[in-house]
């Protein structure tokens, strides 16, 4: 029997945009043509001005840890406790949940505020997930 | 809304706490509402207003027999149940019904009758939060733990203080299911569940449900019991993903419902004589502490540490012992309406003395929504 596998994310018209960028390699995010802010989770439209006109862009990937926890138990279904949810500060100004990898799973590993940058990992032929690991110098 | 012109005239909880293995959901809200119907001397032909949460309107009102001319299924949590006495006091207001009838009830620990909970794949929970390990309430509701912590220096051992401070509450309420005295160091040690939180900071799992009946002020004198008056409500949303809260420091929408109560209410913080915050989890005081205007979050620790909401400090809270060692069915904003209630009767097991001012703050899913209802016995 195969091992349980982590939830799938099914992309929808309105956010198919953001999981093509993470097959390509890319953190996409949406910035308002009119009034420049940005914003996640992606949808076709600013949620500060109410403007249809919004770009898509490639984020820097890079952002800082704000806060987290170390779920031990119970564990969501493909993944080992403990295990650390995060969510990340990315630069641009949106927050995403995501999970730290390259790291060891405990409060003396996971500082506040460390600088983290994407790493993309590929769950099958259509989803790859935006996860975050320590910064590199 | 204007002050006092709504009461409670009805409020009973299910006969059982606790573990209730011989009813089903549906039934658990029955049991509830029967005895608050019996509480308020009604017949259920008598009760035109309904509302209820998770379970559906139309699911209860046929159960009971109801036919109703006002309805409200707002289900937007644990605190769903605040806003029904904001939608009910305004209904009545407005002439829409006369009398409502607000049942909760969830077999949270039996798992009979009980409706499945999934987060689609294409919603955006299922895209952007559950791919990365939520499970439950307690791998998400903490997760603005750390940087709360953080920001204002609050320490592990004020957070554990909460549940201290709740556990003595329980040990004088015979209906608690935890009456047990526990210690910081106790909570500290027990099972961790999502780091920072321990199984003593996290809400119990039981079976249970409340009701309560409303009508007009007016009429309210003519009931057996005492009424309890509607003196401020306040409600908000904010969103269903914990992980694009405005800020960790904060709850937007704590911050939109409680003051809007207290404004209503026309009171200040120092004529608060009997406070209730529902706590899932044990960060969720020091929240409201701060988001309801009655300290500068940086106090809030210290403020319970140091023993001000234990019995005999100078703000009661949580005086039936909280979801942390009450009961806490799912859904728990209910019984925080209860013990409010109770208090203004004054018929709690831990009485306040003299108490005539309630604040009851609730919270829904995982900071999405909040509800605050502020009770007085004084019209």
């Amino acid at each position: 029997m195969a091992e349980p596998a982590r939830a799938r994310p099914k992309p929808t018209p309105e956010t198919q945009h953001f999981w093509d960028g993470t097959q390509a390699g890319e953190l996409r995010l949406q910035r308002c043509d009119a009034c420049a802010n940005v914003y996640f989770p992606p949808r076709p439209f600013c949620p500060s001005c109410a403007s249809r006109k919004v770009s898509v862009f490639k984020a820097s990937g890079k952002g800082k840890l704000y806060s987290y926890v170390i779920n031990h138990r119970p564990a969501a279904p493909g993944f080992t406790p403990p295990y650390a949810i995060a969510v990340v500060e990315l630069d641009e100004g949106p927050r995403m949940m995501s999970n730290i990898i390259d790291c060891p799973q405990t409060p003396e590993a996971l500082e506040l505020d460390m600088k983290l940058e994407v790493a993309f990992e590929k769950l099958d032929d259509k989803i790859t997930l935006p996860l975050f690991r320590p910064a590199k110098g | 809304m204007r002050r006092n012109q709504v009461a409670v005239v009805g409020a009973a909880e299910t006969t059982e706490l606790g573990v209730i293995p011989n009813m089903s959901q549906i039934q658990l809200h029955a049991d509830a509402a029967l005895n608050a119907i019996a509480d308020a001397g009604l017949k259920l032909s008598d009760i035109d207003g309904i509302a209820t949460a998770v379970e559906t309107p139309q699911q209860i009102a046929h159960y009971l027999g109801i036919t109703p001319t006002w309805v409200d299924g707002t289900s937007v949590g644990g605190c769903s149940f605040m806003l029904h006495v904001r939608h009910a006091a305004a209904a009545i207001e407005a002439g829409l019904c006369k009398t409502v009838l607000i049942t909760h009830a969830e077999s949270g620990k039996s798992m009979i009758g009980k409706l499945p909970r999934s987060t689609p794949a294409d919603s955006l929970n299922g895209q952007f939060e559950a791919p990365f390990g939520v499970y439950g309430p307690p791998s998400m509701f903490p997760i603005p733990v750390l940087r709360y912590m953080k920001t204002y220096g609050i320490t592990h051992e004020q957070i554990a203080m909460v549940a201290v401070a709740q556990r003595e509450w329980a040990a004088k309420n015979p209906r608690a299911m935890m009456k047990d005295p526990i210690t910081v160091a106790d909570v500290l040690n027990s099972r961790m569940i999502a780091y920072p939180f321990r199984l003593l900071q996290c809400c119990l799992v039981t079976d249970g449900g409340g009701a309560l009946i409303l009508t007009s002020a007016d009429r309210a004198k003519d009931f057996p019991k005492k009424p309890v008056y509607i003196l401020g409500t306040g409600e908000s949303v904010e969103t269903p993903m914990v992980s694009q809260m405005e800020t960790f420091n904060s709850s937007r929408a704590f911050k939109v419902a409680g003051p809007t109560a207290f404004k209503e209410a026309g009171i200040t913080h120092k004529d608060v004589d009997h406070l209730m915050i529902y706590d899932a989890f044990a960060h969720l005081p020091l929240f409201g502490l701060g988001d309801l205007g009655f300290m500068p979050h940086e106090e809030t620790g210290k403020f319970i540490a140091d023993g001000n909401t234990r019995p005999g400090g100078k703000l009661p809270l949580n005086t039936n012992g909280g979801g942390l060692s009450y009961m806490h069915s799912g859904m728990y904003g209910m019984y925080a309406l209860q013990e409010s209630v109770r208090q203004m009767r004054g018929i709690a097991p831990a009485q306040v003395k003299d108490a005539k001012i309630s604040v009851c703050h609730g919270v829904g899913g995982m900071f999405a929504a909040s509800g605050t209802i502020i009770f007085t016995n004084e019209k």
